[in-house]
């Protein structure tokens, strides 16, 4: 494993803006989710569609915010955390497609 | 944002040994096992979703105050978990106490909400045993209340550790790996509410 000490360090400097941003965007995300949902009356499937957008964008917001993936090992850990999300959705997506739509 | 950037070249302490470089990305692999853990759970409950059995259906028991509450108290703590790391990175011991201790009480806060919320549920009779929803339900969502306490738990211990013997790359290292533990409750969080809570609103 490669160890070049690549970090962001002036990130950590004085104010934290990173994560003040971040807490924003998160907020901003989570209440429009809500307002799409309680608000809007679109269709299920548009609504379901643009919450798990959302739902994306704020879990990014936090991997990149606040977690600092793309910092030391980035790729390293970027590959744990996609193989992770492929596995995911396999199971996700092949249980939905099975048993719901399946036919046997 | 333009404030002189007084670039600090050293490399923070939790990455200044081998050791604590290893145990680090050990800990991004665990995540992504973590992840795996959960989608299993996701995918059994979007699967049973409509077996209700005749026992309340999602739109029956969820609460948009009682959810959104929980939602902000975790989001909220994930932020000042991420300000502890920030002051983890400034060396500054007594911040990092303080940011953590705030995550702690915003951590508790959520885990009493949701027990709460489960003894409401049960009394309403809406049991673990009631339906395949339910069954689900209670599994994902109680997993990651567990998560949420034990994470409370370690904090704990790794903040005695801290304070008695201070910042140094053992305690820096454990300290930033219980922040991405955190951080990733909550995006796990974000998912059970959008795919549990917003879309049992929705179907």
């Amino acid at each position: 494993m490669q160890s070049d000490h690549t970090t962001t360090a002036h990130s950590h400097e004085g104010f934290p803006w990173k994560h003040v941003i971040g807490f924003i965007l998160s907020l901003i995300l989570t209440v429009a989710a809500l307002y799409v949902v309680v608000s809007l009356s679109l269709s299920t499937t548009a609504t379901i569609t643009i919450i798990l957008v959302l739902a994306i964008f704020q879990v990014l917001v936090q991997l990149l915010f606040f977690m600092h993936i793309t910092e030391h090992e980035g790729a390293y850990q970027l590959i744990a955390i996609i193989f992770g999300i492929f596995l995911a959705a396999v199971f996700v997506a092949g249980s939905i497609w099975i048993i719901l739509y399946g036919t046997y | 944002m333009s404030q002189s950037h007084s670039l600090n070249n050293q490399t923070p302490l939790e990455y200044s040994t081998e050791d604590g470089r290893l145990k680090i990305f050990g800990f991004w692999v665990f995540l992504g096992a973590e992840i795996i853990l959960f989608s299993c759970l996701f995918a059994s409950y979007m699967v049973y979703l409509h077996r209700t059995a005749g026992g309340p259906t999602p739109d029956d028991l969820f609460n948009v105050k009682e959810f959104m509450t929980e939602t902000f108290l975790l989001l909220t703590s994930s932020f000042t978990c991420g300000l502890a790391t920030h002051e983890l990175r400034r060396h500054n011991k007594t911040g990092v106490i303080i940011w953590f201790i705030i995550t702690l009480i915003l951590g508790l806060g959520f885990v009493g909400m949701e027990a709460h919320e489960f003894v409401d549920y049960v009394g309403e009779g809406a049991k673990m045993s009631t339906s395949a929803f339910l069954t689900g339900f209670f599994t994902l969502v109680g997993t990651h209340g567990c998560h949420v306490s034990l994470g409370i738990l370690w904090i704990i211990g790794i903040l005695i550790q801290t304070a008695r013997t201070g910042i140094n790359p053992v305690t820096a290292r454990k300290l930033f790996i219980v922040g991405l533990y955190w951080h990733f409750l909550d995006v796990v969080w974000v998912f059970i509410f959008t795919v549990v809570y917003l879309t049992g609103m929705v179907l």
